[in-house]
């Protein structure tokens, strides 16, 4: 029984006070699988991630990491819990080069910094090559590498990423997605938010479904690629082929 | 006692004046959430177009058009409309603090172009040869200033209730949906940029209106009147009596007009012979420590804007989420 | 004609140095600070007061590093100003901007920052007196550059030129080569990505505010070298650091020091064509200009 990692109850949250976009939610994230969370636009999947990592406020409710309660902490402490976060849009520096974009993400590592860059540099041999570079001149997939590779640079126990695939082409999706797989056999907790839900689904193991910002259903990820209901939904009520 | 009420028909006849300007300001600010960095230029420009459009014929500058007043005044208003279009046009679709910059530096060019461009407005000394319509029958005297006053107090009330219809209306809900939530109004399918330039003319034509005649009450007009001084002093006034609100702005100028007269007059009568040098500083400081105190302790103002919803503090970067 | 250039490069050494605070501020916290300006003429009244009180103290340091009409006591003094307006500016931060942008009231600030101005600005007057204040009474020779056509360039002018471009090379090494500098550019890029990267963001709003307030320091005492002091200068920087901003782009450090040269040559230049009443104007044709064909500056991003 692989360990609860995250754990969220009842979340209210919403970025105006008094105008919640998530009501009463929740949900958790297990270590070395990949979770889940899908919904119709709208739904509150961004919304539930930022909230989780300290960037929408919570109004009731609590969110919980290794048992620690992380409700309302500042951003900028979640890295030093083990949490990275991933964003959907703007996600890498693009004023700095991809080797100041590493050091920054690095800079809490201190003397394990050059170890864990060489390290990096390894896992992603696209940016080893391009480390002069400035990041804007990174190609899509690209950038969302860099944008993973700067969430790893701290080390973290569970990643937070809010749809990778966004802008990308089928095979820089797929290689993504398979890259946030990689990532969960060293044990670390992957919640994601993904719009590709036929692709997504094949690879996670848990998922949670929002909608108008409530949870609706959630189950094994095999289990709801087979269900009707959320085929008819999401993947155009078609029956999937599971490959 | 006639002494008593010439002064009051004066300070009343300076105030309203004002008031008008702190309404056109207030469009800008209060209504749309435009920063104007140089109140002083568009009045200025009011001021000198009317008086030298409606002066009579000089010698050394532009001037002795003869234009029948109400011609002169409107002439004066476009001025001020024509720069306010000219600086809108290059800013308001950029952030909004190069509107800020730029009206700041239009009102630094201004005061500076009509301290040196003496072919053009007299130089330091000033547009001479204007003469306050219907002088001729009416005098100098203290009916001629009573019956401005009430001029000018129809033109106050008038513009007051302009802008209440302008605010009541459509456009004027356009207006605070753009300040409030800039996407949101883009996704209506409305163009902010252009409602914004609307708007800024439409306040800054106001403020020639007022420095038309704060020009006419004076007969004369010189780069003195038009210092960042008066910038904020109708700061000061829009602030103090209420950032949207009409009968605020109001309010705020003959409120500080009449503290800053007040202080003035206190400062030259009690304060030593040798500390008189300071009191402009003393009163800027005085104005500087109003602005912040208000931002910091009332925000609002003391009449504070009617309204229900009103969702600021909401950056434009936390409203990507869903 | 290039006795107007030489001067336009003294000159956009200090306007550089006060725009790339101004430059940094506006970015990061996304208003206009039109007291910035004021930091600069609190840095050259603090040096003011900080020379006197070293030279006094330490007589030795109040003779003259010739040909220089600088004292030791006066490089001291600078050093000391530097620290002081950095803290002041910090202190500004906490008393009024600080509060006002908790109260959610971003738009406001600009109305804060020109009361801070006016408040600044006039308290100097009333402490200094309003008569023009010099660092060294002493008449420092320009030296002729050449003869035909004359060209002179005081001393004091050189080191100006100099200490400015070492301070900005010291500013590009930490923006360029510090994990402390990369922090500075993710915050002016991304303030949320930053913070999403471990970046405490109140700490480097506390350290732009040092950064801003040490140079515009340095800034204000090298135009009081250059020219004199008075409560007043404030007032009249204010336009060529902002025009400086804008013509590098806002939030670019290296368009603000282009830009500032670019203010500073513009100013002098334009003597040659215009009566010298008008140099005040210059920076606004400046800004219209760049606004007409490059509104996001030399340097800058599109940003809403």
């Amino acid at each position: 029984m692989p360990e609860t990692v995250l754990e969220a109850h009842g979340v209210t949250a919403g970025y105006v006070p008094g105008l919640p976009i998530l009501h009463d939610v929740s949900m958790g994230a297990q270590a070395g699988q990949i979770t889940l969370i899908i919904g119709p636009n709208g739904a509150g999947k961004s919304t539930l991630i930022k909230a989780i990592a300290g960037l929408v406020p919570v109004g009731s409710g609590k969110i919980t990491f290794e048992s620690q309660d992380i409700t309302g902490l500042a951003t900028d402490q979640m890295s030093t819990r083990g949490i990275s976060y991933v964003p959907q849009t703007d996600n890498i520096f693009r004023s700095l080069t991809i080797r100041q974009n590493l050091d920054l993400a690095l800079r809490r590592a201190k003397s394990d910094a050059p170890a864990r860059l060489a390290q990096l540099l390894e896992q992603f041999p696209a940016l080893a090559a391009k480390q002069r570079d400035r990041a804007a001149t990174l190609s899509g997939g690209q950038r969302q590498f860099l944008a993973i590779a700067m969430a790893l640079a701290t080390a973290p126990r569970l990643i937070l990423m809010d749809e990778p695939s966004a802008g990308l082409s089928p095979k820089a999706t797929q290689d993504v997605l398979e890259h946030a797989r990689s990532l969960t056999e060293q044990g670390v907790a992957i919640l994601l938010v993904e719009q590709n839900v036929n692709q997504a689904l094949h690879l996670a193991d848990h998922c949670f479904i929002l909608a108008e910002g409530r949870n609706q259903i959630d189950g094994p990820a095999k289990d709801l690629l087979n269900d009707k209901v959320v085929g008819e939904i999401y993947l155009g009520g078609r029956r999937v082929q599971t490959t | 006692m006639i002494g008593v009420m010439s002064y009051l028909v004066f300070f009343a006849t300076t105030a309203s004046i004002l008031a008008i300007a702190v309404l056109g300001l207030n469009l800008q600010w209060g209504n749309t959430g435009l920063f104007n960095g140089g109140v002083v230029a568009f009045f200025g420009a009011g001021a000198y177009g009317t008086l030298i459009l409606g002066g009579t014929s000089q010698e050394g500058h532009l001037g002795g058009f003869g234009v029948i007043y109400p011609l002169a005044l409107l002439g004066g208003m476009a001025a001020a409309g024509l720069m306010a279009w000219i600086v809108g046009l290059l800013t308001l679709r950029l952030r909004h603090d190069y509107l800020a910059i730029a009206t700041f530096g239009v009102a630094v060019a201004f005061e500076n172009l009509m301290r040196n461009a003496e072919w053009l407005a007299g130089g330091a000394k000033g547009v001479r040869g204007f003469e306050r319509p219907l002088r001729a029958a009416l005098g100098d005297g203290f009916l001629y200033n009573i019956l401005f006053f009430l001029v000018v107090l129809a033109i106050l009330i008038a513009t007051y209730l302009f802008l209440e219809r302008l605010v009541a209306s459509p456009f004027g809900r356009l207006l605070r949906a753009i300040r409030e939530d800039e996407e949101a109004a883009q996704s209506l399918g409305k163009s902010p940029a252009k409602v914004r330039l609307t708007a800024f003319v439409t306040g800054s034509v106001i403020l020639g209106l007022a420095g038309g005649l704060y020009g006419t009450f004076y007969a004369f007009v010189s780069p003195q009147d038009v210092l960042p001084t008066l910038t904020f002093q109708i700061w000061a006034m829009l602030i103090v009596g209420g950032a949207g609100n009409n009968r605020g702005a109001i309010f705020g100028a003959f409120l500080i007009w009449g503290a800053w007269t007040a202080s003035g007059w206190a400062l030259s009568r009690f304060a030593p012979i040798e500390a008189q040098l300071y009191t402009g500083s003393v009163q800027f400081v005085l104005i500087g420590s109003v602005i912040v105190g208000m931002l910091m302790w009332r925000p609002e103002g003391l009449l504070p804007e009617r309204l229900v919803v009103s969702q600021r503090g909401s950056t434009p970067s936390n409203k990507q989420g869903e | 004609m290039i006795q107007n250039l030489i001067d336009g490069v003294l000159t956009g050494s200090y306007i550089s140095l006060g725009a790339i605070g101004l430059t940094l501020v506006m970015h990061i916290l996304r208003f206009a600070n039109f007291s910035h300006a004021e930091l600069l003429s609190l840095g050259a009244y603090v040096a003011l007061v900080c020379d006197a009180l070293v030279a006094a103290l330490v007589p030795v340091f109040a003779v003259k590093l010739a040909p220089l009409s600088l004292t030791w006591a006066l490089v001291l003094a600078i050093l000391m100003s530097m620290v002081i307006t950095g803290l002041s500016a910090l202190l500004i931060d906490r008393l009024v901007f600080k509060r006002v942008r908790e109260k959610g009231l971003e738009l406001s600030m600009i109305f804060a920052s020109f009361g801070m101005a006016l408040i600044i600005r006039n308290v100097i007057g009333l402490f200094f007196g309003l008569s023009p204040q010099l660092y060294s009474r002493d008449i420092a020779f320009a030296m002729v550059l050449s003869r035909d056509p004359l060209l002179l360039v005081k001393p004091d002018q050189i080191f100006v030129l100099v200490a400015a471009l070492l301070l900005m090379l010291m500013l590009h090494l930490l923006l360029s080569r510090t994990t402390f500098g990369y922090s500075l550019r993710a915050v002016a890029e991304n303030p949320s990505l930053a913070q999403v990267n471990g970046v405490n963001l109140h700490r480097t709003i506390m350290a732009v505010w040092l950064i801003g307030g040490a140079l515009a320091a340095v800034a204000g005492v090298f135009y009081g070298l250059s020219h004199q002091l008075i409560p007043v200068m404030g007032r009249d920087l204010l336009l060529p650091i902002f025009a400086a901003t804008i013509v590098g782009g806002i939030g670019s450090v290296y368009g603000a020091v282009l830009g500032g040269f670019i203010v500073g040559i513009a100013g002098n230049m334009a003597l040659v064509v215009l009566p010298s009443g008008y140099t005040p104007s210059v920076p606004f044709l400046l800004i219209i200009v760049v606004l007409m064909i490059r509104p996001h500056g030399l340097f800058g991003e599109a940003r809403a």
